[in-house]
């Protein structure tokens, strides 16, 4: 049955048909293996279909050179296609090396588990609208709940500060803060240049050159500054801590710290998310920095503005606040990209697939989650006419 | 059903990581149609060797046949032929996650067969049902299923395209005795109806004693004697006393 050696392919199969008066024979020859199998399928169900009329049929195992679970199959298919039919079958000629898998393969496919019947497609669709509703509102409750054990995390750790897991934070400071400077300052240098260039060719046609000055101060302390650093972070650090901590749920590395009596919100959750809230205020006025560096660069280089001009101007623009606006969100927008990131991590069941979802979906979320943050902070400030 | 063919031979293998070999010159045989079960204490290189000849990790020296073809020196084309015609079971099942049951046995089929959806489909379920499980599975994802069943699916995509050898990495460890033992009796049935050749990484002395047809015992990076359990048990080599008559080996044995 099995040959040893390389490319046993076999040779040729078939099925050969003789009649006599009362019934049909058919004659399995050459390979019914694996490699073999879709012209065996077609000659098996033309066998199939020719016979229809034939009440008595013997199918003859006799001259075949190797046989493996495939051909065999397709052996019983052709037998169960007769014996649907009411006709009487027989199966000859077995050796005794095939007899054992013939046996077994009688037993298969014999419970009929088929598909369901089609499902409405406006249901489908109602059902999804639902779920995915159900989905946010649940996501939402999550983040509620987590927030909660942090903060209970933080007044445990305010009581006793020996509780604070400082090797840990120190790590994470690192990580999320210390090596993402490069980055940052790069990216937040690139865009004030770019910012600056765009503002100087367009408001030259108006002679308004001086304000880039103004637009570029303002867009940048306020806004874009903090914007940039923090789709980095969600982007670099976010997704990193949601996979870390879906990796550890898959491996029930969570559920281990549990049962030796930790919480782990405290050790996991809180030194990640202080980091990123301790990390994301530095990294929001490094990049500031870097972008009005930029900008003064391009203004002097392209705009021909010199860097006195542009810091006199500067300081006409911006007023303390200014700067305040930007830095007193980021420590939020970081508390929230954290809280995602975690919720996510811990959301993620066993399979690989929904690693890559939940890690995706943490990025996605804690962007969109940073905006909407952004858009309440800009009515709070307009209202409070900083 | 066993011959006196090699369907595996492996010459004087070293295999290392670093400065130390891990296998050093090991020589090995499995012949075709038996069970060989590959034992030696953890860490001596059990999975090494399996993973060398299933090309997971290079060779430093030495010489791997697959039915009599030296897998140093093949196309890739000559490679992929062999692969067709070994299957693998992990230690952990290596089912993919994102597929289901069915769907990781139908995968190898689909990939390599060009075959009609209705006979990949019954020829997957026809192997779920020759591991022992019922078509209630065709739809679960693998965190669904319990240990054993992650076993049985991830032997049934080992099995998917008939192949000649099977490659079993501790198929038994994480399975209760009764479980075990069924998987045992499974291994064996299958080894018989599909005439297979086994290659069993095994900590399982009940498994050495009631399927495996020959033991090669693996210590210090070589193989150290190979043959059926009556000559492990009438051995005189340290290792293989305290292993096969040790405290646990007679619990087994008697």
């Amino acid at each position: 049955m099995t040959a040893a050696g390389l490319g046993a392919q076999g040779t040729s199969a078939s099925l050969v048909a003789t009649f006599d008066g009362k019934g049909v024979g058919l004659v399995a020859t050459g390979a019914w293996i694996a490699e073999r199998a879709a012209e065996l399928e077609k000659i098996v169900d033309d066998a199939a279909a020719r016979y229809q009329t034939a009440r008595s049929i013997d199918i003859d195992l006799a001259r075949l050179d190797r046989l493996d679970t495939f051909g065999a199959w397709l052996i019983e298919r052709l037998n169960r296609a007769f014996v649907a039919r009411g006709a009487a079958t027989r199966i000859i000629g077995l050796s005794d090396s095939d007899r054992g898998l013939m046996d077994e393969v009688r037993l298969v496919n014999r419970t009929a588990g088929r598909d369901t019947a089609a499902a409405n497609q406006i249901l489908v669709a109602l059902d999804a609208i639902g779920r995915a509703v159900a989905e946010i509102g649940a996501s939402l409750a999550l983040l509620a709940h987590l927030l909660g054990a942090l903060t209970m995390a933080v007044l445990g750790t305010i009581a006793h500060p020996a509780r604070l897991r400082l090797t840990s934070l120190v790590h994470h400071l690192e990580r999320v803060g210390w090596r993402a400077v490069p980055i940052v300052a790069l990216s937040t240098f690139l865009i004030g240049a770019i910012i600056a260039q765009q503002g100087i060719f367009h408001f030259r046609t108006f002679g308004a050159e001086v304000y880039v000055v103004d637009m570029v101060g303002i867009l940048v302390l306020r806004e874009v500054g903090v914007l940039i650093v923090c789709v980095m972070v969600a982007g670099r650090s976010g997704s990193a801590y949601t996979a870390e901590l879906g990796s550890m749920k898959m491996r029930e590395e969570i559920d281990a710290l549990r049962t030796m009596g930790f919480d782990p919100v405290e050790v996991l959750v809180l030194p990640r998310i202080v980091a990123l809230v301790v990390a994301v205020p530095l990294l929001t006025f490094i990049g500031s920095m870097a972008a009005l560096y930029g900008a003064g660069l391009v203004c002097w280089l392209y705009g021909g503005m010199t860097p006195d001009i542009f810091l006199a101007r500067l300081r006409e623009a911006i007023w303390l606040p200014t700067f305040a606006v930007g830095m007193i969100k980021a420590p939020f927008m970081a508390l929230v990209i954290g809280l995602v990131a975690c919720v996510e991590g811990f959301e993620v069941d066993g399979s690989a697939a929904s690693l890559g979802l939940k890690t995706t979906s943490s990025v996605v979320k804690s962007i969109f989650l940073v905006i909407v943050l952004d858009g309440f902070f800009a009515m709070f400030f307009a209202a409070i006419g900083m | 059903m066993t011959s006196n063919t090699a369907v595996i031979s492996v010459r004087d293998l070293v295999v290392g990581f670093g400065e130390t070999p891990v296998l050093d010159h090991a020589t090995l045989d499995v012949f075709e149609g038996e069970i060989l079960g590959f034992v030696g204490g953890s860490g001596a290189g059990k999975s090494v060797l399996m993973r060398t000849i299933i090309g997971l990790l290079p060779k430093r020296n030495g010489s791997i046949e697959v039915f009599g073809t030296d897998l140093a020196a093949v196309t890739d084309d000559e490679r992929r032929a062999i692969e067709r015609r070994w299957g693998v079971l992990f230690q952990q099942g290596a089912l993919f996650s994102s597929l289901t049951a069915l769907q990781n046995v139908q995968f190898p089929i689909r990939e390599y067969l060009k075959l009609s959806p209705r006979l990949i489909e019954e020829i997957a379920l026809a192997k779920l049902e020759m591991v022992g499980l019922n078509a209630d599975v065709r739809g679960k994802f693998p965190s669904e299923l319990s240990g054993g069943m992650v076993k049985r699916v991830a032997l049934a995509r080992a099995l998917a395209l008939d192949p000649d050898i099977v490659f079993l990495d501790e198929p038994t460890s994480g399975l209760d005795p009764i479980g075990a033992a069924e998987f045992d009796e499974l291994i064996r049935t299958l080894q018989r109806t599909l005439g297979l050749s086994v290659f069993m990484v095994t900590h399982d002395l009940d498994s050495l004693h009631t399927v495996c047809d020959r033991i090669a015992v693996l210590s210090e990076g070589r193989i150290i004697a190979a043959g059926p359990i009556g000559t492990m048990l009438a051995s005189e080599h340290p290792w293989l006393k305290s292993y096969f008559r040790g405290k646990r080996g007679r619990l087994v044995h008697h």
